[in-house]
């Protein structure tokens, strides 16, 4: 065991400390020391996307990050993709178009379908697939994934921000 | 259906809901397996056979121990005897010795990645170099990789005192042969125009799911154990479990987490007991979790498989007599769905003439698992394409050849009874009625396959209790583990009973302390049987409710009717006491429960009798590049008879999800072994599952057949759509490029060599003829 | 993992004097997406692990269109991918940055990273040969250029030293009529390694092939530069003819293996079918220049 250090952070808009060893992934690091389980382990090699984050907007596998590289970045995880009670459209989309089945995948391409749609507000079926290609689901056969994202983006060029689901 | 709105149509039945538990997964806050901890908790990893096939002479851990942070390490010598025979452990029928083996090698490693001991630690990273100061000593013995190689005389024998019933007392490596037989083969060969026969061979396959396997097992001081962990089935964890570590079962309580994919391969246990023997020595919860080379090295894959296939027909396009040969990779252990593939293969036609042999063979691979439909894959990769052949040489449409020769309502079945009220058919008219159907191909290499798939479901145990809140709310409770969506539709039903919305129904996966018994997850039949149980169990507290409206009223149970969510009097003009008493609620009935005898819950227990086999047909357009054998998806479709689709949206989901399965299975997927039986693709890299980009949105067409059997109709839908995608594209692939495959997967190497050996060949016929 | 420390310098003075510091020991990170996987499965073991993403140098792409490309060895591939000089004058070499892995891979990864990782499969290696491309090398008596092609030894072995660094990779300008194109095959249409890769640029003058450059990947135990293949073309017309015997020749160039991926049968005639359209391709795009 080495020592740990301390890393300081943003996460999902909040300053965030905490400890870890250099070989503490950041997946590990969000999972077990932030206690932030939304960030799912699939693979551990990059294959699955089921750890998906945002750092600094664009999505990458916290699982081939360390810890001590967040150091000063800034995070988005799927915990923070509400605002409070307000789904994000996209969280509403997938319960809408039943995008999810078992939903272990689900919180990885929602970061990825984010990062998507903050930099291109229309994008075509293949745009949104080529987006999503790291992302692996194994229960939908991502029909209803595309369609969720294609559908968010219409909604959010209308600007229209929806409350949680009943 | 009493308990349904007036007009008799279904209210909740057939809309979409957005599912309960749908705001927590899409938060991030659902609990899923690996997802739990708890204080003073340890971490636990499996110590792993580098050798396919080996004798272990010892295994010393006292480094391992002396590391600091290390708790605990075991091994098999640390699991109680376990009995070499077949014996019932809940609804399955298991070898308790080959169980135990499975989960800590005995006096052999079996495959690369057969678990030989586990330890406990402070962390994971700990644990991990703990896994090096184990020291085993092995004998390594010739690796037996596929049934060819085992079915051979002087094959290396796995277990010496495995025996079949047809060998006698020789030491051999098939654990059984299955045999099914009907009318006169040779005469009915004798009546075909012409006979096709072909051999295939399907690779060993993974069911992917995202999640890896995972358990926490706490052992209590006073002898109660409690495990959670990620599986299909809850009961069969706790009967397994306390089968392995010898603790009885009902000192155990399991709690299912939420799951991340099993289609079938978390039917049974590896983590768990070892979970609980570590929490016993330990005296602390301890956690594990494999990674996802542990899971392709040491789970349970599907069997890979060699079918030979001899079909005769008449030119008009009968079917006549077919005969099977097939045997299964069982793994290291006893028990492929061979059987299952048997009474599959050819299940869609009326066949008089039949004989088919299947063969269960051991080899050195992990001990395979349920996947989807178990053994019925394979089956159709063979006899889909054979037919597909039969319809090209009689120049009859593939569609109509499976129309002229397939079941319906009275035919025969290859075991059992004759068929009640199936679809089949119908699968194949929705599809020939399909947009893409009626679409045209629009380039070079392009083609189009059908086929057909069948897969016979299951009924088993389920319970399940609906408690009516005081506000007139309610819960219904189940312990089927919820994989695709399955809670929603248990609240849709106690909805639709009891006439109230389904955002009043709150659905629950219970652990094995809080629901009667329930079997597993699987065989498409948690909308059956647990909904059946659901039903009766509504069905239960809708008959309560009327009855404490009667006491309300003072009048006879029989005399109140319960519709759209209110209790009323069915005519109030003739019964004592009948006036002044106007409709209530549920709602309102709820606030008088107290008073007129306590709470209500509905209850009910299942076996499921009435189980409705189902059918799929899929149609795929490929595209195939000439020159690298890579084949793109182009379009596709998949019909499907569900009997019934409580909830279409997640019907719609299985159908897709399964044929992205079957996709993956046919053209990318398998297990590379070397030659010395180490499994070369460990991860996700060299494990080619489907990726969005490699698929086109997939058309699905419900058809609904009711199954008689059940109160609503229901027939299961989660497996049978992964049963025709492999021979639908190897039909499609033929029409695209002239070569017809008789393997899986058809991966670019194995296409383009197959291609150009037909240009080879087209060269030297046009070249003769010039 | 094993364990090991980290160590995060703000200058390249600085990044060197640890490496130096270390020998052997110290493995440089960049986007980690090889390393992290490798430190998981025991086959690589620094002790110290050193992150050279602050340094300047290695940060920067400079373009311009006297001089060409000075490429920093940690510039992501995404950046590489959206970068306009880099699409309008070097697309095979682009294209190659965004086939790599996923959206999430490129994020992280980098050119150099993917070259100093010394996997034959490398997608931009291939791309990189074919434009001619020097690795900038610091760290050792002198600061080296390296002809790209020579800089993998063997699997995972390349011409670093210890205490040496990839800071930059150099790319000459483009001549007029000029371009690039990198193809690959893989089995999906993403997330694989290369079964096979091919980086060809073309040069055109009065309608024939003034120079040409091929790189292949995934074909032999290292990336290769096809000299003959490439010669062949010079002087000539790219018609079908001259494709043909340049995939050919490429096609004898490679020296593949049987493995999980592809046999080696497979792979030589993928390598000609490929060699033949990224040619082609590259041509298409060198008339527009």
């Amino acid at each position: 065991m080495s020592k740990k250090s301390l890393v300081e952070t943003t996460i999902n808009g909040e300053a965030v400390e905490f400890l870890c060893e250099p070989r503490q992934s950041l997946l590990e690091c969000l999972r077990d020391v932030l206690e932030m389980t939304g960030s799912k382990e699939g693979c551990l090699t990059g294959d699955c996307g089921a750890c998906s984050v945002l750092i600094d907007g664009r999505a990458v596998c916290s699982c081939l990050m360390l810890g001590v590289e967040a150091q000063g970045k800034n995070i988005r995880t799927v915990e923070g993709l509400a605002d409070g009670n307000a789904l994000h459209p996209l969280q509403q989309k997938f319960l809408e178009h039943a995008s999810l089945q078992c939903g272990i995948c689900t919180p990885g391409f929602l970061m990825s379908a984010t990062a998507l749609l903050e930099r291109n507000s229309e994008p075509t079926e293949a745009e949104v697939r080529y987006a999503l290609a790291g992302n692996l689901c194994r229960c939908t056969g991502y029909d209803k994934i595309v369609r969720a994202v294609l559908d968010a983006a219409k909604s959010m060029k209308s600007g229209v921000r929806t409350s949680r689901a009943a | 259906m009493e308990g349904t709105n007036s007009n008799g149509k279904f209210k909740v039945i057939g809309t979409r809901p957005i599912r309960h538990d749908g705001v927590d997964k899409v938060i991030g806050r659902a609990k899923y397996g690996a997802d739990y901890a708890f204080p003073g908790m340890l971490h636990g990893k499996v110590l792993r056979s580098p050798h396919a096939h080996a004798k272990i002479k010892s295994i010393k851990t006292d480094k391992a121990l002396k590391l600091p942070g290390v708790k605990a390490v075991v091994t098999a010598a640390d699991l109680p005897q376990a009995d070499d025979k077949i014996e019932q452990a809940g609804e399955m029928a298991i070898n308790p010795r080959h169980l135990s083996m499975n989960i800590l090698a005995h006096d052999k490693a079996l495959y690369d990645g057969h678990a030989i001991a586990a330890v406990a630690a402070t962390s994971p990273h700990i644990a991990e170099e703990a896994l090096k100061l184990i020291e085993v000593e092995y004998e390594v013995l010739p690796p037996v990789m596929t049934v060819d190689v085992a079915m051979k005389p002087g094959a290396a024998i796995l277990h010496p005192t495995l025996r079949n019933r047809e060998e006698g007392d020789k030491q051999t490596n098939v654990a059984n042969h299955i045999q099914f037989k009907r009318g006169d083969l040779e005469a009915g060969f004798k009546a075909a125009d012409f006979v096709i026969e072909r051999e295939f061979n399907t690779a060993m396959v993974h069911q992917g799911y995202i999640e890896p396997h995972n358990a926490v097992g706490i052992y209590n001081a006073d002898g109660q154990a409690t495990i959670y962990c990620s599986t299909q089935g809850a009961f069969d964890v706790r009967s397994l479990s306390a089968q392995v570590v010898g603790v009885p079962v009902g000192k155990i309580k399991v709690v299912p987490a939420e799951i991340g994919g099993g289609f079938g391969g978390k039917t049974t246990v590896y983590l768990e007991p070892l979970s609980l023997l570590l929490s016993k020595k330990t005296g602390h919860p301890v956690k594990m979790v494999m990674t996802r080379g542990e899971v392709l090295r040491g789970s349970g894959p599907t069997s890979g498989s060699k079918i030979k296939v001899k079909m005769g027909a008449t030119k008009d396009g009968k079917i006549v007599a077919a005969e099977v040969w097939m045997a299964y990779e069982a793994g290291a252990f006893p028990g492929s769905p061979v059987g299952a593939g048997a009474m599959c293969i050819l299940a869609p036609y009326t066949i008089e003439n039949l004989q088919i042999d299947a063969y269960d063979v051991v080899v050195n691979r992990p001990k395979t698992a349920a996947y989807r439909a178990p053994g019925a894959t394979n089956a159709a990769m063979a006899g889909e394409t054979v037919v597909d052949e039969i319809a090209e040489r009689c120049g009859i449409d593939p569609i109509e050849l499976r129309v002229k020769n397939g079941v319906k309502e009275g035919s025969p079945q290859v075991v059992g009874p004759p068929f009640k009220a199936i679809g089949f058919i119908e699968t194949l008219d929705a599809i020939r009625n399909s947009d893409h159907y009626k679409s045209k191909l629009s380039g070079p290499h392009q083609g189009r396959g059908v086929a057909t798939g069948f897969w016979f479901n299951a009924g088993m145990q389920s319970s399940a209790t609906v408690n009516i809140h005081t506000d007139g709310t309610a819960s219904v409770v189940t312990g089927s583990p919820d994989i695709g969506g399955s809670r929603a539709s248990m609240a849709m039903i106690t909805a639709e009973v009891l006439g109230i919305p389904v955002t009043d129904v709150r659905p629950l996966v219970a652990d094995t302390d809080s629901i009667g018994h329930t079997d597993v997850t699987g065989g498409s039949r948690v909308t059956f049987a647990t909904g059946m149980a659901v039903y009766e169990a509504a069905q239960d507290a809708a008959r309560q409710l009327r009855e404490r409206a009667a006491k309300v009223w003072e009048v006879k149970p029989d005399e109140v009717e319960l519709h759209d969510g209110t209790v009323s009097l069915k005519d109030p003009a003739s019964v004592e006491k009948g006036e002044g008493k106007p409709p209530m609620s549920i709602k309102e009935l709820a606030t008088k429960l107290a008073r007129t005898g306590g709470p209500i819950t509905g209850r009910a227990s299942v076996n499921a009798r009435g189980v409705g086999p189902a059918f799929a047909t899929t149609l795929v357009d490929v595209e195939v590049d000439p020159d690298t054998g890579k084949v793109q998806i182009l379009r596709c479709t998949v019909a499907q008879d569900v009997g019934k689709a409580i909830h279409p949206s997640y019907v719609e989901g299985q159908m897709q999800g399964g044929t992205a399965q079957g996709i993956g299975w046919g053209l990318n997927e398998e297990y590379f072994y070397d030659d010395k039986g180490i499994l070369r693709n460990t991860g996700l890299l060299d494990y080619r599952m489907p990726t969005c980009l490699d698929l086109p949105l997939i058309e699905t067409a419900i058809v609904e057949v009711a199954n008689p059997g059940h109160p609503l109709g229901v027939r299961g839908v989660g497996e049978v759509s992964i049963v025709p995608p492999p021979a639908a594209l190897a039909n499609a692939i033929y029409r695209a490029v002239g070569v017809r495959m008789s393997e899986t997967p058809m991966s670019p190497p194995r296409l383009l060599k197959e291609i150009l050996k037909k240009r080879a060949t087209d060269e030297t016929q046009s070249a003769a003829a010039d | 993992m094993h364990a090991f420390s980290f160590e995060s310098p703000s200058t390249l003075a600085e990044a060197l004097k640890i490496m130096k510091a270390n020998g052997d020991k110290a493995r440089p990170i960049c986007g980690g997406t090889d390393l992290i996987i490798q430190m998981r499965a025991g086959v690589r073991q620094p002790a110290v692990i050193v992150d050279i993403k602050k340094v300047k140098e290695m940060r920067e792409l400079k373009f311009s269109p006297k001089s060409g490309l000075k490429l920093g060895a940690t510039v992501s591939c995404i950046d590489v991918a959206e970068n306009a000089d880099m699409r309008r004058h070097y697309p095979g070499l682009t294209e190659a940055a965004h086939l790599i892995g996923s959206l999430q891979i490129q994020n992280r990864a980098s050119i150099g990273g993917n070259l100093c990782n010394g996997s034959p499969a490398a997608d931009t290696t291939p791309a990189l040969i074919a434009l001619k491309a020097k690795a900038r090398i610091a760290g050792g008596k002198a600061t080296r250029d390296v002809p790209v092609e020579e800089f993998v030894l063997s699997p995972g072995r390349t011409v670093l030293k210890p205490g040496e660094l990839l800071v930059q990779l150099l790319i000459p300008a483009p001549a007029p009529h000029s371009s690039d194109a990198y193809l690959r095959f893989i089995p999906r249409n993403e997330m694989d390694i290369a079964v096979v890769g091919v980086g060809a640029s073309v040069t055109l003058a009065g309608g024939v092939v003034k120079a040409a450059r091929i790189g292949l990947g995934a074909v032999a135990a290292t990336p290769l530069v096809a000299d003959k293949a490439a010669e062949s073309l010079i002087g000539k017309k790219l018609d079908e003819s001259a494709l043909a015997t340049a995939a050919q020749l490429a096609s004898e160039a490679s020296s593949p293996i049987d493995d999980m991926r592809g046999t080696a049968e497979y792979r030589r005639h993928v390598t000609g079918v490929l060699t033949r359209r990224a040619l082609t391709i590259a041509a298409e795009r060198a008339q527009k220049h």
